[in-house]
């Protein structure tokens, strides 16, 4: 069940630095969300702190106010875990568990947490893998190792991974830097396929990636380095392409800098 | 002068004179002979000496030679080649007659009756016997050791990796780099000033096993620190991102994928200290009977089996076989952990085929 999220006033930091400025934007549920801007500018630390990742960092912290639906991940007494149970995420290069077998990588969120039976095991693992457009290729190995994999596949299994757990969003930090042209496009089409069911969130430095997957786009920029990153416009996709409201994010996107 | 002479006189830039393959065994054989020749001329007997001007020789002669045909650069290249193989050659030479003498002299009265019994009705001076008790005590004593040892050791080491920051984790890690440096008597000394001395408790097994332990935790602890940051904090962070909590995120993420190093760890920690004698000595004692109890009276061991046996022996007769073939059992002890280390760490290395 995807879920909107309401971000308002947010800062992060590292340490003493602060990284992102006062950051409000909406992500409607069932949309893919880009974010585009150049490199430096907190893109990755925003996505973090959508899902409480950030605080992991050592002197990562966060003030402002995340809301999911009616309830904001940043109140008193929410637990960072139960967070991220609702909010997955992706990451850049993929990471399969190099221990597990890629049965087990799928199931990996599942079995940590524990309770379920193997019956319903194999359901999850084969409904992830097919929602991950991988089923076809690995259905024949499950017990091979998850590190065996390509590449592209190993992105999709981490893809499969995340879905596994049933999130109501996901969040993905430039998914497909480390792929070729072609598991490019299978991740993208995934993508259209996944937003019926999450909320999606993607960063990407590839303009036409964004112009084809998301439904909204944000651009963030910094005014020089060591500089905060800020949200300097989030619209519809169309919109930020071909009639943006500020000349900044015309600049960034029709290649002027950045 | 025409083009055509010019280029014809010019060496080719890449191609240039080179030796033959069997250049460095024919200077390593021209170099041995002569080692020898010069040896007999003067005189010389002991075998290093030759060796050692052998070894001066090839590394000479290797750059003599191929500075005259290859040129300064390759000839470099040789001899730091040849001083790697001399130095290879030298690390090994005694190694490999240490291990010849032991498993020579250790033979000759290794057999099963030999591992199947004590010296429990045997003076030190007669024939037979065997080392039984000492296996046993050996056993017994390392397996306490490292029963305490691993525990504590992995825990302080996933401390001090995944949650230690600030003053507790510096003071931590700065009384382990401490313990690494304390002498063995040292902590035998310490156990028993406070477990015999103060405690008034005997000389047992397990008093030997806890100074075992303090010599064996800091390289636990240190082995396991560098496996555990090896893992990559990507693994960590996807483990997290699934909703997975932090300690079931090491336990099933990071212990996994750091367990065959752990392990090689850990038996070399054990490998080091089933040779130690000094603490046995002060806390266990020694004993020519069988004990299986570690936890009172006192118990053998192999390295102080081999100690007092040699002691009595005045370096020739029973005793003295013994102490060898007993010497020969720890070496092959010591063998077998290492192997199986390498087994296991092979074994649950992360996968990576297809
Ligand atoms: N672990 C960290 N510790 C300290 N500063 C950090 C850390 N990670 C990122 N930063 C800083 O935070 C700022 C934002 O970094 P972030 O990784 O969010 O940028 P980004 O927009 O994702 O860039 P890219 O497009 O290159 O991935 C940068 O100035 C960076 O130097
Ligand atoms: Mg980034």
């Amino acid at each position: 069940m995807a879920k909107r999220i309401d971000v308002s006033g947010l800062n992060a930091y590292y340490g003493s630095f602060r990284a992102i400025e006062d950051i409000s934007m909406t992500v409607e549920p069932r949309t893919v969300t880009a974010f585009i801007g150049p490199s430096g500018c907190g893109k990755s630390t925003f996505l973090r702190t959508l899902n409480r990742m950030h605080e992991v960092t050592p002197g990562g912290r966060v003030e402002g106010k995340v809301m999911l639906d009616d309830e904001d991940l940043y109140g008193a007494g929410v637990d960072p875990v139960s967070v991220r149970r609702e909010v997955g995420m992706v990451f850049q290069r993929p990471n399969p568990f190099p221990t597990m077998s890629i049965y087990d990588n799928v199931a990996a969120g599942l079995k940590l947490v524990g309770g379920k039976k193997k019956s319903e095991m194999d359901d999850v693992v084969e409904k992830s893998l097919k929602g991950a457009n991988l089923w076809n290729e690995v259905k024949d190995r499950l017990g091979k190792p998850g590190s065996g994999l390509s590449g592209g596949q190993q992105q999709r299994l981490c893809i499969a991974r995340a879905i596994a757990v049933e999130p109501n969003v996901l969040l993905m930090d430039e998914p497909c830097s480390a792929l070729d042209p072609i598991s490019t496009l299978a991740i993208e089409d995934l993508i259209g396929e996944l937003k019926e069911r999450f909320t999606i969130v993607i960063v990407t430095h590839n303009m036409q990636q964004a112009a084809r997957v998301s439904d909204r786009t944000a651009f963030f920029n910094l005014a020089a380095v060591g500089q905060p990153g800020k949200l300097i416009e989030i619209d519809d996709t169309e919109r930020i392409f071909s009639n943006p409201s500020v000349q900044a994010t015309e600049d960034y996107i029709s290649g002027r800098f950045g | 002068m025409s083009n055509a002479t010019l280029s014809d006189r010019r060496p080719s830039t890449l191609r240039a004179a080179s030796l033959p393959k069997w250049f460095s065994w024919a200077v390593a054989a021209a170099s041995v002979a002569l080692g020898l020749g010069v040896s007999a001329a003067l005189g010389l007997e002991s075998s290093i000496q030759w060796a050692l001007i052998a070894g001066v020789l090839f590394v000479a002669g290797t750059f003599g030679i191929a500075a005259r045909v290859e040129g300064k650069r390759q000839a470099k290249d040789r001899v730091a080649t040849s001083v790697v193989w001399v130095a290879f050659l030298l690390a090994v030479i005694p190694l490999a007659s240490l291990v010849w003498e032991t498993v020579s002299r250790g033979v000759k009265v290794l057999d099963t009756y030999f591992l199947t019994h004590s010296m429990g009705v045997v003076a030190d001076t007669e024939p037979g016997g065997g080392i039984y008790h000492a296996i046993l005590g050996t056993l017994e004593q390392v397996g306490l050791a490292t029963l305490i040892s691993v525990p504590i050791g992995v825990l302080t080491a996933i401390y001090l990796v995944e949650y230690g920051r600030g003053k507790l984790a510096k003071a931590v890690t700065f009384f382990v780099d401490v313990m690494t440096g304390v002498p063995s008597i040292v902590a035998g000394l310490f156990i028993l000033s406070t477990w015999i001395l103060i405690l008034d408790m005997g000389p047992s097994g397990f008093a030997g096993a806890m100074a075992l332990t303090i010599l064996m935790l800091p390289v636990v602890v240190r082995s396991t620190e560098e496996m555990l940051k090896l893992v990559p904090n990507e693994l960590r962070e996807a483990s997290l991102a699934l909703g997975v909590p932090k300690w079931r995120t090491i336990l099933k993420v990071v212990l996994p994928t750091a367990i065959g190093g752990i392990t090689t760890g850990v038996m070399l920690a054990v490998a080091r200290i089933a040779g130690e004698t000094a603490p046995v000595l002060l806390l266990v004692w020694g004993s020519n009977f069988i004990n299986s109890n570690p936890f009172s009276d006192p118990q053998a061991s192999l390295p102080m089996y081999i100690y007092l046996q040699y002691a009595n022996s005045g370096g020739s007769g029973a005793a003295y076989d013994r102490a060898w073939a007993a010497a020969l059992t720890l070496i092959a002890f010591i063998m077998i952990l290492n192997l199986a280390a390498r087994g296991i760490a092979r074994w649950k290395a992360p996968k990576t085929g297809r």
